[in-house]
């Protein structure tokens, strides 16, 4: 069975407002994740009764002030610090604010950055006779 | 009966064969299939290196020159994908564990 | 007066290392600060060096004990994107593979939190009893605790129908000493002196912080990923383990008791089982976002899988169940006694490197 996904937009400013609706209406959270597009997105998963729910944000970039939801669901703040730390999402009133320090990562904000680009194949040198069949 | 729940558990070990093997005098016996390590049948091998670029781990590198195969056995995870892979059918997943090597980055040649 | 005491990153009790920062008023604890991030490897970045289909491999490793689960909800997010149909026999050894790992898990765990309550021998009678589960792993996969028999597409090896009936049995012969050991769990007096009452999570507060898993479940909250009907799970016929007192012992007894629903879904599969072909062959290559949720022996794990139509995948998020555990966590540790907290921390089953991945 294909598990239904469901993806809604929404914005910064109204983020609180919709995550305090899916709580009055008894969802857990699951998780918060950001991924590096052009800009960057932030899902917030919400579950009840395996019915999951999904609010994406859309950024242009990561100094973009986001209201923390640590104050709806406390359990956030663990969420909310990763994304600072391994994207630098500007993050704010954090509940409990590691400032940084939640993982000990040798670089600030290494998932920001982008994947080099895709790496030459490793040379083969393909001599007469032989087949060489990639795969 | 709450006091003294273990004895049974305790009493069946007292009497029954242990659970441990006197190792290294008897030996352990690996189970047919249990992925060990890697081995090539070096004379069949034709050097295609089809195996160093499936590889996930980069363990292994392969000469067409000088026609020389070489593991790195503390790269390998033992995934089995090179052997997959192999048009020749040449290498072959064994039982057991490769020896130690005395430093890492240390590789095991196979000259055809 | 208060006084903080630091408890890890090492420490006798913690098989990983996670900092947990105690504020004691006398022998109670009043406050937790939690600070993890020791091992942090950056294994979601790796998506953009491996290629999709080698990165199995990788997922595999984010744990070293729920291996299979791990590497069996990439292979399910990736086959959903592509939307390659696996093949029914090849559902079925995945279902028989991860209830196997839950066994050995929560054997795994009962010995943890025996050696926690320094029951030693109790702890070794645990671990010699797993150690069997895991003969029966690496007979059937190769390895002890990385299978590494789940690709995308179906799986690896195949277990004949004779051999799968053969586990079946073992198992329920198994079973008879699970439940001499299950026994001096529930009902030693010493035991339970340690569990009963320890950490009570009420039910709204579980949900509230987001646990998931065995620590759900024993507040009373029947939710269980495999009720998602993914792998086999949809023609199988089971249902969630609960408890209702939400204290470490119902955690405890959650556990165990899902030690016996598992050895009886691999029964189930091994009569259930169909013929057919073990995987199919994939062409093609992963695009648009997809969350993949399974039930780990810890809890629900989440894999978001975005991907771009190149064979690197643009983003693979990995939610672990610890990680969703550490609120509920902090939670139950305040206002528990300081002699309580290494059991406390083992009762959420935690497993650091795959919280950090
Ligand atoms: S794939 Fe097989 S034949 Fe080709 S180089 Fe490797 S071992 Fe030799
Ligand atoms: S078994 Fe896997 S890791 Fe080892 S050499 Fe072969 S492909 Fe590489």
């Amino acid at each position: 069975m294909i598990e239904s996904q469901d993806f809604r937009e929404t914005t910064p400013e109204r983020l609180i407002g919709e995550v305090q609706g899916m709580r009055d209406a008894g969802y857990r959270l699951v998780q918060i994740g950001a991924t590096r597009t052009e800009g960057f997105e932030i899902n917030y998963s919400f579950d009840r009764n395996l019915e999951f729910v999904n609010f994406k944000i859309r950024l242009a970039d990561n100094t973009e002030a986001i209201p923390s939801i640590s104050g709806v669901y406390w359990s956030a703040f663990l969420y909310e610090n990763e994304l600072h730390d391994l994207f630098g999402l500007n993050i704010k009133n954090i509940h409990i604010d590691y400032q940084g320090h939640f993982y000990r990562v040798a670089r600030p904000a290494a998932f920001a950055e982008k994947p080099p680009p895709p790496k030459i194949k490793r040379a083969v040198k393909p001599t007469a006779g032989t087949e060489v069949k990639e795969t | 009966m709450p006091f003294f729940t273990i004895s049974k558990t305790i009493l069946r070990s007292l009497f029954g064969r242990p659970a441990t093997l006197m190792y290294p005098a008897v030996p352990r016996e690996y189970v047919e299939g249990s992925r060990g390590h890697i081995e090539i049948a070096v004379e069949s091998c034709s050097f295609c290196s089809l195996c160093q670029r499936k590889c996930p781990t980069e363990a292994l590198s392969v000469d067409r020159e000088t026609k020389i195969w070489k593991i790195d056995r503390l790269r390998c995870i033992a995934c089995n994908f090179c052997a997959e892979a192999c048009p020749k059918k040449c290498l072959s997943m064994a039982t057991g564990y490769s020896p130690a090597v005395t430093s890492p980055g240390e590789t095991e040649e196979h000259h055809a | 007066m208060r006084t903080i005491i630091p408890f890890g990153p090492q420490h006798p009790v913690l098989p990983e290392p996670i900092h947990l920062d105690l504020v004691v008023e006398d022998e109670t604890v009043v406050d937790v600060i939690p600070s993890i991030g020791f091992i942090h490897r950056g294994l979601e970045k790796l998506v953009e060096k491996k290629d999709f289909q080698e990165f199995v491999y990788v997922a595999e490793r984010i744990c070293g004990i729920c291996s299979f689960i791990h590497g069996m909800t990439y292979c399910h997010g990736v086959e959903q994107l592509m939307k390659i149909e696996v093949p029914p026999r090849a559902h079925y050894l995945r279902t028989v593979w991860s209830e196997l790992s839950r066994i050995h898990s929560h054997l795994l765990w009962l010995g943890l939190i025996a050696d926690a309550f320094g029951f030693e021998s109790l702890f070794m009678h645990s671990w010699r009893l797993r150690e069997k589960v895991l003969d029966i792993i690496e007979a059937t996969t190769g390895g002890r605790v990385i299978f590494g028999s789940c690709k995308i597409g179906g799986v690896r090896r195949d277990i004949e129908n004779g051999t799968l009936r053969e586990i079946a049995a073992k198992l329920r012969d198994y079973a008879v000493e699970y439940k001499d050991l299950g026994n001096v769990f529930l009902n030693d007096l010493t035991v339970k002196r340690r569990l009963c009452g320890v950490g009570v999570l009420s039910g709204p507060d579980a949900l509230g912080l987001g646990s998931v898993g065995p620590m759900l479940r024993a507040s009373g909250v029947a939710q269980d990923m495999r009720l998602l009907k993914y792998a086999a799970y949809g023609g199988i016929d089971f249902a969630p383990v609960t408890a209702e007192e939400g204290d470490s012992y119902a955690r405890c007894a959650v556990r165990i008791g899902e030690i016996f629903q598992s050895v009886e879904i691999i029964r189930q599969c091994s009569e259930k089982i169909p013929g057919g072909a073990i995987e199919i062959k994939v062409t093609g290559l992963p695009e648009g976002e997809f969350y993949a949720r399974t039930e780990q022996p810890r809890g629900e794990v989440i894999y978001y899988i975005k991907a771009n139509g190149t064979k690197n995948l643009e983003r693979l998020r990995v939610r672990t169940p610890t990680f969703a555990n550490i609120p509920p966590m902090l939670k139950i540790m305040t206002g528990c006694q300081l002699a309580d907290v290494p059991v406390l921390v083992l009762t959420i089953d935690p497993c650091i490197s795959c919280t950090e991945r």
